[in-house]
C-alpha cells in the first residue's frame, strides 16, 4: 500500500495534532503560533493534493478510500476556502476571545472530515467523515460559550443534525440489508443486477435522500439553517456556509450517483420536488428578512435548490454543473459572509442589513465588492452565478423538465429583489457608522476572492471543463 | 421461529418511538437525547440483524464504529446542554425560542 495517497490527511492530521498540544503548552500567545501552523498545514496538504493531480487514482485501503479527478477538485477547493475562511475570521475571533487553539483543531478536524467524505467509497467512510464534520462544527457553533443565540444555534443544530444522521444511519442500515455489502461500487453491482426486492430497496434509497436534504439544507429539511446561521458566530457561520457544503455535494454524488444510480429514476422525482421546494421556499422567505446572516441563509436554501435541479437531471453533465453551481457558490458566500465577518471585526456585530446602509459612501471599495458579490449571487450576468444557473438549468432542460427549469427561473428572479436591496442600501440609503477597515491579508484575500467571481464569470469554460471532467462526463 | 422479519420489526418500532419523542416531546433536551441514542440503537438492531443472516461480518463492524461515534455525539450534545443552561437557565425546548423559527 502507498502511504501517499492519503498523504494530505496525514498532512492535516499531524497539523492538528500539533496544534493541540501547542494550545496545551502555551498561554495566549499560543494562539497566534496556531493560527500560523493551521495555514501551514492547509497550504502543505494543498501542495500535496496538487501533487497528486495526473498521478492516477485507484481504490485504496479496501475499497474504503478513493482518489479520483472528482475527490480531488473537491479537496482543492475544500482547502482553498478553508485558508480564505480562516485569514477572514482571524480579526473577528480574537476580538471575541473565541480564537484559541481548540478552535483551530476543531475546525481543522472538521476540514478532515469533509475531506475524508470527498474520498469515501464506501458507506462506513461516508459515515464517519460526516460525523467527524458535524461533531466538529456543533462544538464550534457553541464555542462562544457567553452568547445566548450562539448555545441556542449549536443545541438546534445538534438535535436535528442528530436526526439528519440517524436517518442516513437507518438507509444505509436497510441498503446494507438489501445489497449485502456496503461498498459503493458493489452496491451499484448488486442493483444493476437486480436481484434484489424493490420496495425495500426504494425504503433505504427515501431514508438516505431525506439524510443528504437534511444535511445539504434542502426544503422541507432546512429548519435549522437560518437559525444556526443567525446564532453562530459570524466566523463559524462563514465556514459553515461554505466548506461543508462541498462536503454535502460528494456525499449526495457518492450516494445517489455512484452508489443508488440503478435507481435514479425513482429517486429523480423526490429531488425534483426538494428543488422546487427550496427555490421557493429560499428565495421567498429571504425577502421577509432584516438580518444579513439570516438572508444569506434562506439564499443558501434557494441555492441548494439550483443545485438539486443538476443532480435531478440524473446524468454526469447534470452532476459536473452541479459541481460547477457548488464552487461558484461557496466561492460566493465565502465573500458575502467574509464581508459580514470583516464589518464585525472589531468586536462590535453589524450583522443587519441595516448596517449596509450608506456603506457606499463611507467605504465605496468594499461597498462596491459587496455588489459584484450580490449581483453574482442573483445570476446576473456576466459574473459567475450567472453561468452556475445557466450550465444547472441547461441540463435540466435538456432532461427533458422545461417546466421545472421555467419555474426555477422565475423565483430566481423574485430572489433578484432581495440581494438588489442589499446594493440599494449601500449606494442610495444614507447611514452612520464605521468605515470597513482590514488588514491587508484581509482586503487581499476578499479581493481575489470577488476577483474569482468575476473572472469565472467571464471565462466559465475552464472550470467547467474541470467539473466535466472530474465526473467524467 | 424468530426470523429477518421480526428483528427488521422491532428496529422499525424503536425507530418510529425516538422520532415520535423527539417531535412529541416539548419538555426536556435531555429526553430528546435519549431519543437520539434510540434512534442510533435501532440502526444498530438492523445492522447487526442484517449481518447475521447475510452471514457477512462488515454490518457488525459498522456498529462498532456507530457506538463510538454515538458516545461521542452525546458528550458533545450534554456539553452544549450544559452551555446552553448556564445561558438560560433551563434546558425546557419550549423556553429556546429567542431565535424565531
Amino acid at each position: 500500500m502507498n502511504p501517499s495517497v492519503i498523504l494530505p490527511e496525514l498532512i492535516l492530521l499531524t497539523v492538528t495534532f500539533v496544534v493541540l498540544m501547542v494550545s496545551a503548552c502555551t498561554r495566549d500567545s499560543g494562539a497566534r503560533i496556531s493560527m500560523w501552523l493551521s495555514q501551514l498545514g492547509l497550504i502543505a496538504a494543498l501542495l500535496a493534493v496538487a501533487a497528486q493531480i495526473g498521478a492516477g487514482g485507484g481504490v485504496w485501503f479496501d475499497g474504503l478510500f478513493v482518489n479520483d479527478p472528482l475527490s480531488i477538485v473537491l479537496k482543492l477547493t475544500i482547502l482553498l476556502l478553508s485558508l480564505m475562511v480562516l485569514v477572514y475570521s482571524r480579526a473577528y475571533l480574537s476580538a471575541r476571545g473565541i480564537l484559541r487553539g481548540e478552535y483551530l483543531a476543531l475546525l481543522l478536524f472538521a476540514v478532515q472530515g469533509t475531506m475524508i467524505m470527498a474520498s469515501a467509497h464506501h458507506l462506513l467512510s461516508i459515515y464517519l467523515g460526516l460525523e467527524l464534520l458535524s461533531l466538529s462544527l456543533y462544538a464550534m457553533v457553541a464555542m462562544q460559550r457567553d452568547s445566548k443565540a450562539a448555545s441556542e444555534a449549536a443545541a438546534k443544530y445538534f438535535v436535528l443534525g442528530a436526526i439528519a444522521s440517524g436517518m442516513l444511519l437507518y438507509g444505509m442500515s436497510i441498503i446494507y440489508g438489501v445489497t449485502g455489502t456496503l461498498a459503493v461500487d458493489r452496491i451499484a453491482g448488486v442493483l444493476a443486477g437486480g436481484e434484489v426486492p424493490l420496495v425495500l430497496s426504494l425504503f433505504g434509497t427515501v431514508f438516505m435522500v431525506a439524510g443528504v436534504a437534511f444535511k445539504l439544507g434542502a426544503a422541507p429539511f432546512h429548519m435549522w439553517l437560518p437559525d444556526v446561521y443567525h446564532g453562530a458566530p459570524t466566523a463559524v457561520t462563514l465556514f459553515l456556509g461554505t466548506v461543508p457544503k462541498l462536503a454535502a455535494y460528494a456525499m449526495a454524488v457518492r450516494i445517489l450517483a455512484d452508489a443508488l444510480g440503478g435507481l435514479a429514476q425513482d429517486w429523480n422525482a423526490v429531488i425534483v420536488v426538494l428543488a422546487l421546494l427550496s427555490v421557493a421556499v429560499g428565495n421567498v422567505i429571504a425577502i421577509a428578512q432584516s438580518n444579513i446572516k439570516r438572508m444569506l441563509a434562506y439564499s443558501a436554501i434557494s441555492h441548494i435548490g439550483y443545485l438539486l435541479l443538476g443532480v435531478a437531471a440524473g446524468n454526469s453533465a447534470g452532476f459536473a454543473g452541479a459541481l460547477f453551481y457548488m464552487i461558484v457558490y461557496a466561492l460566493m458566500s465565502a465573500g458575502a459572509f467574509g464581508m459580514v465577518v470583516l464589518m464585525g471585526a472589531d468586536g462590535t456585530e453589524r450583522d443587519a442589513l441595516d448596517d449596509f446602509r450608506g456603506l457606499s459612501a463611507r467605504s465605496p471599495y468594499y461597498a462596491l465588492l459587496m455588489l459584484v458579490l450580490m449581483f453574482s449571487m442573483a445570476g446576473v450576468p456576466p459574473f459567475a452565478g450567472f453561468w452556475a444557473k445557466w450550465f444547472v438549468l441547461r441540463e435540466v432542460v435538456g432532461a427533458g423538465l422545461p417546466w421545472v427549469a421555467v419555474t426555477a427561473v422565475v423565483f430566481s428572479v423574485i430572489g433578484a429583489y432581495y440581494y438588489l436591496r442589499v446594493v440599494r442600501l449601500m449606494y442610495f440609503d444614507e447611514g452612520e457608522g464605521e468605515p470597513v477597515s482590514p488588514g491587508a491579508g484581509e482586503h487581499w484575500t476578499l479581493s481575489l476572492n470577488t476577483a474569482a467571481v468575476l473572472a469565472l464569470g467571464l471565462v466559465p469554460g475552464s472550470l467547467m471543463l474541470v467539473c466535466l471532467a472530474a465526473l467524467g462526463a | 421461529m424468530i426470523t429477518l422479519s421480526h428483528y427488521l420489526a422491532l428496529g422499525a418500532v424503536l425507530f418510529c418511538l425516538s422520532v415520535a419523542g423527539i417531535f412529541i416531546n416539548r419538555k426536556n433536551l435531555l429526553i430528546l437525547l435519549m431519543c437520539i441514542e434510540l434512534m442510533l440503537l435501532a440502526v444498530n438492531l438492523n445492522f447487526v440483524a442484517f449481518s447475521h443472516y447475510l452471514g457477512d461480518s462488515a454490518g457488525q463492524i459498522f456498529v462498532f464504529f456507530n457506538l463510538t461515534v454515538a458516545a461521542a455525539e452525546s458528550a458533545i450534545g450534554l456539553a452544549i446542554i450544559v452551555v446552553l443552561f448556564r445561558n438560560h437557565r433551563s434546558i425546557n425546548v419550549e423556553d429556546i425560542d429567542s431565535l424565531k423559527g
